[in-house]
Order: structure tokens, then C-alpha cells, then sequence
């Protein structure tokens, strides 16, 4: 869809035009909108904690709600990157240990999630991603190292966003979803068929931002996936003090839009929901809310003793949900998966270990110019001014150390 | 075949610039030639449908700026020529419009987007602070958001609590963003269309006591001045402008406080004295060079602003100029700001805002006698 300049649009076309897309979609699953809007009584899971596979009577879906199985490839890909992303979270949090980045809010335990909201999109849609989704954003495809120089200390971001059509992944919370939104719009604007991911915890869901991002594009019909991944605590403040909703799901359809939950540990139930997410959206049926169950293993970030506020019983019971065995379980067990292609996939792991140690033990040199150099398109006189002073301070700091060496001689 | 929205030509784009900026405007052959009585209403309207006619990325939104035309009708008509795809109401929420914006403006467009009043602002300040100030440098500007944000500000309308806000020194303090505020007419129109073609973010303050000022402009000159280049050359950010020549001390003010300054100037040339009157117009970035040549010229300066004085614009202004211009000044410089309480309710606002008798005794206060 395109639009001319000097046309006059008359009232709400383009409103009607979205809400019949939406009755469209919902008619080929032969439910009512509202049914489309709430979410399936029950998460929806295929393959249990086991890796079992479950029948279909028992995925938790109803008239409406019924996702098919992944294909064998997709389900493959995920489980390698799986792999990839719990050895990326430990190799993260061992450099933390060590010193050479100043934090890491781990997503170990979350992996399902990152490696689905990622795999889902195609390469010209957009990712808003939030601190503790890098690896999502690797999963995406964007340079590892990059991704983490937001943690070495030398500069808040590292890869360019509109080459890899990620948002920076963002701090403020739920800051991040209207900029989703934004981007969105232009698109839809322009005709392009970009569908956008935005992130976000179940802590966030509270703030003002997440409301009025989730209204925002339920009002102007954009293909905006709202991804939750529930992982019960906002550090260490538990679910129950964010909300009393049914589920955050739940929350769709005060929007208007429709919302479903996953099971946020099993990869396969996350990428046929979230698939079925970006195609509704790509075709202009309006933004979609996906709640994926999950827990957050272990700490908020390094700086945070989760002892405090938890159990480690709780912990425990999620240890045994784990994303990763399980999958390599259901892999293994359909003969998809076997020790060779289990040490080749391990290997592609360490070669991203690698990669970060030895990015991140490189001492970068900052440039302290860099400081004045990116405020504005073009440094004003002030910051010119500030520049020249903070040259000046380190050319007397360098002859003065310099001149004490000669001295020392 | 009009142009179709398409990516900005100049920030976060690859399209080419299919939108030519030279474009004829279809409202320039309504317009009577030469000058004419324009209000500032007028003249921003017109700037944001020249600016929507030059370049098809450019997009208005906000609260009650698409059939309504604004609750002041800066947008009057946006949507009836160029349809509601371009200018458009979105749902009452002002942090859902920026943030809206920064995505717009991430994604090729160059939103300019109305807060209602400068109180409604603030539900946006996160968004502002940490996200339109922060993501060119956050990204070594790979990212620009070439966007505008347009705030009616300030006070003398006998306006009810929360319409009358001088907000401008939040902007001002925070580092990344450009404060421009137009006090005439003609840099209304100029200065709206510089904001919207720069492809750094500007929050534009309006001063909205002024919109109904009527001076002699004429737009089609305007027009065809920013079409052939920016203003034969001269840009108006970070150019403060002598809005009258005079010898003997400086008044600096912005916005709203301009009209107040010169009014104090006609007023103390009839007692003889001759004030230079210098108008700010971008407070980000800040013209030291032009205060400072008045200020050494004349030796000695007042600053006027409406905002409360306690940490504020006119306190940076005070402290750059003694910083710059010590031993020229013959005595210290002196602030006649609002006082450092809430905005007052109408039939207390005139005691509060800086008038011309306040103005010109702190004039008198500045040891003429040595
Ligand atoms: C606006 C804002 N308030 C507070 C914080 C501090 N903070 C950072 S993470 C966090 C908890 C967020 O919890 P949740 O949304 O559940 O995400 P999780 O960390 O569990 O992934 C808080 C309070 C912040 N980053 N932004
Ligand atoms: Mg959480």
C-alpha cells in the first residue's frame, strides 16, 4: 500500500481494511474474534520436559488454537543454536567471573526463547530486543563480539542497527517496544511487508510504555509480535506483585489483539506459535502478544545474590525442564540427532567461545574524542570547545609524564 | 502522480532523494505576493505543509492534530491535503508518541509530532532523555533521528495549571538534544523548516502566547529563501540575532520574552538609554559569539526569561557570558526570570512574569554611576 501525497484519505479505510484482514484470518480458523483474542486455556507445549513428544489431543490447543510440528530442518538449526547460546551464556558469565566485562544478565535456562525469536523472522524484519537478549541477537546473526562490546565498558553499543536490523538492546524498560512500533508503521507506510519482534520481561509488562506500545499498534493495525518471556521474577521482585491477570497473555485482548502462551522451554512449541505469529502479522492481520513460560536459572546479573528471594527448590524444578536436554532427548530419540552430529554441533559452540574469550580479553584502546564526536551529526562550537580543552589536559598529562622519564634517567 | 511516502533522502536511508525538495508548493499559488500580515500560527502551519510537500517522509501526529488541526491549529488542513496516512491523531499517550517517533525515525521518516502543552510533555521524558538524546551518539551515529518535537510553551494566557510550563532548560540540560524557539514571525516559518530538515532531533518550543502575533512576512519569499538553500546561506541554528541595535547594555532573551525585551528597550530610549536587544533563538547550540560581542560592546547585560531562574537558561546564559566577557562588564550581570515557584494561576500571573518595569529597574541596578 502506498499513498499519494495531495490525497485526500477518507475516514478509516485504512481501519477497515486491517480489522477485515483480522476477520479473515480468524474465519480460517472458524472461531469468533474473541476467541481468536484470548489465549488457548492452557500453554501450548509439544514436547514435554522429557522430550517426549505430545499427542496432539494434549498440546494444550483448542478450535483455533492448533499448531503443526516444525519441520525436521528447523527443529535441527534451533537445537544447534540452542547449544550455541547456553555455551555463549557460560562463556559470558566466566568472563564476568574473570573480569573482563563489566556484567552479563545471563539468559542461561531462556535459551528456547532467544534462539525462536530470533529463527522466526526473516532477514528484512526487525528485532527490538531487551539487556538480556544477546543471544537472540547472535542468533540473528549479528557478530558476537559486537554484541557484547555493550558490556566490555568501551561504548554502549557495538553493531550498527539498521545493517542488522536489530534495535541496541535496550535498558529502560519496555522503552523498546514503541520504537518496534515506530518501525512498524513506517513500513506498513511505505507498503513493505516488515514484520517487527519486540521484547520484553514479565517484570516490564507493569510499565507505562508496555501499555501504550501494545495500544499503539493494536490502533493502527501493525505486524508487531509482543514476545514476553516470562521468567517470573523482575530481579527479585516475583510475578505475583506485577499482576493478578489470568496470564500476561491475557492482556491481548484488552487491546484487541490476539494473545497466546507457550511453554518458553520447548523450542518446538515456541517456533510453531511464533511462526504462525510473524505470518499472521506479514499478512496484515495486526500485532500479536506471546507469552513464553519460562525461569531465569540464575541471577539477575552477576551483582545480584538470588538466594535472597528464592528457594532453590524452585530452581531446581525448573532445572529439570531444561530447553536444551530436552530437545536433544526428542532429537535423539527420532533419530535426528547422533554423537557425531551432537560433537559437531559442540564444536561450532567452543569456536564462539573462542571467539568471544579472545574478543574480549583484547584491550580495546578507546579514544577519548570519541567522547564529543557522535552527540550531534556535527559537533557544536561547545562541544568543539570541550574537545579541545580535554586534548590540551592530555598533551600536558603526556609531556609531563614524558619529562619525568628523562628525569629518571 | 503525487510522490508516495517513501525513505527520508537524507538520515537512515538508502532511497535517493525522490522527493525533490524544490518541489513547487501547491499552497504558494493561494498566497497573495509580497508581504502580508502573517500570524505565527500561520507561518508554522504553512512551514509544516511545505515541509510535508518537499519531502514525503515528513510526518505530523499527536493529540487532536488531524480533523481539529491542534488545539492552537498549527496543523489546520495537514490531513484534509495530505490524508490521514500523514497527518493523524494517535491515542492519548505522549511517551507512545515519541517512542513512536524514534522508530519512525530509525525506519526513514522524519516525524514531527505536537505535545499538546508543555506539561504533557513529561508523561515523554524518558523517551526524550534516554532515547532521542541518546541514539546517534549510542550508536556513533549510525542511527539518526531526524525528528522533531514541537512543544506550545510558556506562560500570559491565563491558562489553567499545567498549560503554562517554561520546560525548555529539562531539554536544554540534557546533552544530544537542540533547543531551538523562534520569537518572530519569519523565524517561525524559517526556523520550523531548519528543524525539520536537520537530521539531528529538535524539540521546537513554541511560544504560545505569540501564536496569535501578526507581523508583515512575506512567505512566498521565505519560501523560495529555504527552497534555494537555507536562507541565502545563513541557518539559524546557533545564530542569535540583534532584534535591535543599541549601546549601552544587553537584554537577552528567547522566545516569548523577546516582545517583553524590546518593549523594555522603547521604553528606556525614551529615558535616554540605548539597550541592545539580542534574541537567542537556538538555546542548543548556544550563540556565545554574538552575546558575547554585545555584551563587550556594551559592558554590561540583563537576562530575561519566564522560566523559574534557579538552575535554568538563564543561569547557563549568565555564567557563559561572565565566563567570556569578565573584564569587559562594568557591573555583574543581572537575571529578570519567573520566580522560583510553580506557574501561578491567572490572576497571578502577572506578578510573576518578567515585565517591563522589572526589566528596567534591574537595568537601573547596574552601577551606571561609576
Ligand atoms: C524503567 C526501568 N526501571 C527499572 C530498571 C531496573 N531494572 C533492570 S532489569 C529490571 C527487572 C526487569 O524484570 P523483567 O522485565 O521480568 O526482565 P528480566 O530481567 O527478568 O529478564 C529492573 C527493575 C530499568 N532497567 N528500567
Ligand atoms: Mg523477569
Amino acid at each position: 500500500m502506498t499513498i499519494s501525497a495531495d490525497h485526500t484519505a477518507p475516514h478509516s479505510t485504512s481501519t477497515e481494511a486491517a480489522e477485515n484482514a483480522l476477520t479473515e484470518a480468524v474465519k480460517k480458523f472458524g472461531i469468533t474474534v474473541e476467541d481468536y483474542m484470548l489465549p488457548a486455556r492452557h500453554q501450548i507445549q509439544m514436547v514435554d520436559p522429557d522430550g517426549r513428544l505430545i499427542p496432539e489431543s494434549e498440546q494444550g490447543t483448542q478450535p483455533g488454537h492448533e499448531y503443526p510440528v516444525p519441520g525436521d530442518d528447523e527443529l535441527l538449526a534451533a537445537y544447534e543454536r540452542l547449544v550455541v547460546g547456553r555455551r555463549v551464556n557460560d562463556q559470558n558469565s566466566a568472563l564476568v567471573r574473570q573480569g573482563r566485562m563489566a556484567v552479563y544478565p545471563s539468559s542461561h535456562g531462556q535459551e528456547a526463547c532467544q534462539v525462536a525469536a530470533a529463527l522466526c523472522l526473516s532477514d528484512a524484519d526487525w528485532m527490538f530486543p531487551t539487556y538480556r537478549d544477546a543471544v537472540a541477537v547472535m542468533t540473528r546473526g549479528v557478530d558476537p563480539v559486537q554484541v557484547m562490546t555493550i558490556f566490555r565498558g568501551d561504548w554502549h553499543g557495538g553493531y550498527d542497527p539498521l545493517q542488522c536490523k536489530v534495535g541496541i538492546q535496550c535498558t529502560p524498560l519496555t522503552t523498546q517496544l514503541l520504537h518496534a512500533v515506530g518501525v512498524a508503521h513506517a513500513a506498513k507506510l511505505r507498503g513493505e511487508d516488515t514484520v517487527v519482534l519486540a521484547m520484553c520481561g514479565d517484570g516490564a509488562t507493569s510499565e507505562g510504555d508496555f501499555h501504550e506500545a501494545l495500544n499503539f499498534a493494536a490502533v493502527f493495525h501493525l505486524p508487531v509480535i509482543f514476545f514476553v518471556q516470562n521468567n517470573k521474577y523482575a530481579i527479585s521482585v516475583p510475578l505475583a506483585h506485577q499482576s493478578v491477570a489470568p496470564s500476561l497473555a491475557h492482556k491481548a485482548v484488552g487491546y484487541g489483539m490476539a494473545g497466546e502462551r507457550v511453554d518458553g522451554n520447548d523450542v518446538v512449541a515456541l517456533l510453531a506459535v511464533l511462526d504462525r505469529a510473524v505470518k499472521l502479522a506479514r499478512e496484515g492481520s495486526g500485532p500479536l502478544l506471546v507469552e513464553a513460560n519460562t525461569y531465569r536459572m540464575q541471577a539477575h546479573t552477576n551483582a545480584d545474590d538470588d538466594t535472597r528471594y528464592r528457594e532453590s527448590a524452585e530452581v531446581a524444578e525448573w532445572r529439570a525442564k531444561d530447553p536444551v536436554t530436552r530437545m536433544r532427548t526428542y532429537l535423539t530419540d527420532r533419530g535426528l540427532l547422533d554423537d557425531d552430529g551432537e560433537v559437531r554441533i559442540r564444536e561450532k559452540a567452543e569456536a564462539v567461545a573462542t571467539q568471544l574469550r579472545d574478543g574480549l580479553s583484547e584491550d580495546v584502546a578507546v579514544d577519548p574524542q570519541e567522547l564529543f564526536r557522535h552527540v550531534f551529526s556535527a559537533p557544536t562550537p561547545q562541544l568543539k570547545e570541550q574537545s579541545a580543552m580535554l586534548a590540551d589536559e592530555l598533551a600536558r598529562d603526556a609531556a609531563a609524564s614524558s619529562s619525568d622519564q628523562e628525569a629518571a634517567k | 502522480m503525487s510522490p508516495t511516502i517513501t525513505t527520508s533522502s537524507e538520515a537512515n536511508g538508502n532511497v535517493s532523494a525522490a522527493t525533490a525538495r524544490a518541489a513547487a508548493s501547491a499552497a504558494a499559488s493561494a498566497e497573495a505576493a509580497g508581504p502580508q500580515p502573517v500570524t505565527m500560527a500561520k507561518a508554522l502551519n504553512t512551514a509544516l505543509a511545505d515541509a510535508m510537500h518537499a519531502d514525503s517522509s515528513v510526518l505530523v501526529f499527536g493529540e487532536d492534530v488531524g480533523m481539529l488541526g491542534g488545539v492552537f491549529r498549527i496543523t489546520d488542513g495537514l490531513t484534509a491535503t495530505f490524508g490521514e496516512q500523514r497527518c493523524f491523531d494517535t491515542p492519548l499517550a505522549e511517551s507512545g508518541i515519541v517512542g513512536m517517533a524514534v522508530g519512525m525515525a530509525i525506519n526513514g521518516m522524519r516525524p514531527v509530532i505536537e505535545m499538546q502543552f508543555d506539561a504533557f510533555a513529561y508523561p515523554a521524558f524518558e523517551q526524550i532523555v534516554s532515547h532521542v538524546a541518546k541514539m546517534h551518539n549510542r550508536t556513533k551515529g549510525a542511527v539518526k533521528l531526524p525528528m522533531v518535537i514541537r512543544i506550545p510553551y510558556g506562560g500570559g494566557i491565563g491558562g489553567v495549571e499545567h498549560h503554562c510550563d517554561s520546560s525548555e532548560s529539562y531539554y536544554a540540560h540534557t546533552a544530544g538534544l537542540k533547543v531551538y524557539t523562534p520569537a518572530t514571525v519569519a523565524d517561525g516559518y524559517r526556523m520550523l523548516r531548519e528543524a525539520i530538515d536537520s537530521d539531528d532531533p529538535v524539540v521546537f518550543m513554541e511560544p504560545k502566547k505569540m501564536y496569535w502575533t501578526k507581523d508583515s512576512v512575506d512567505l512566498g519569499e521565505l519560501r523560495r529563501l529555504h527552497t534555494e538553500g537555507t536562507t541565502a546561506g545563513r541557518t539559524s541554528e546557533g545564530r542569535a540575532a540583534v532584534a535591535r541595535p543599541g549601546t549601552d547594555a544587553t537584554l537577552i532573551a528567547y522566545g516569548p520574552s523577546v516582545p517583553t525585551a524590546l518593549a523594555a528597550a522603547e521604553a528606556a530610549a525614551l529615558e535616554g538609554r540605548s539597550l541592545e536587544v539580542i534574541d537567542v533563538r537556538t538555546i542548543v547550540p548556544f550563540d556565545d559569539d554574538t552575546v558575547c560581542a554585545s555584551v563587550r560592546k556594551t559592558g554590561r547585560a540583563v537576562v530575561i526569561a519566564e522560566a523559574h531562574g534557579f538552575a535554568s537558561v538563564s543561569s547557563e546564559i549568565v555564567a557563559r557570558v561572565q565566563e567570556r566577557c569578565f573584564h569587559y562588564l562594568a557591573a555583574p550581570i543581572r537575571r529578570v526570570t519567573g520566580f522560583d515557584v510553580p506557574y501561578p494561576a491567572p490572576k497571578l500571573e502577572k506578578y510573576y512574569l518578567p515585565g517591563v518595569d522589572r526589566i528596567l529597574d534591574a537595568v537601573d541596578d547596574l552601577q551606571w554611576e561609576n
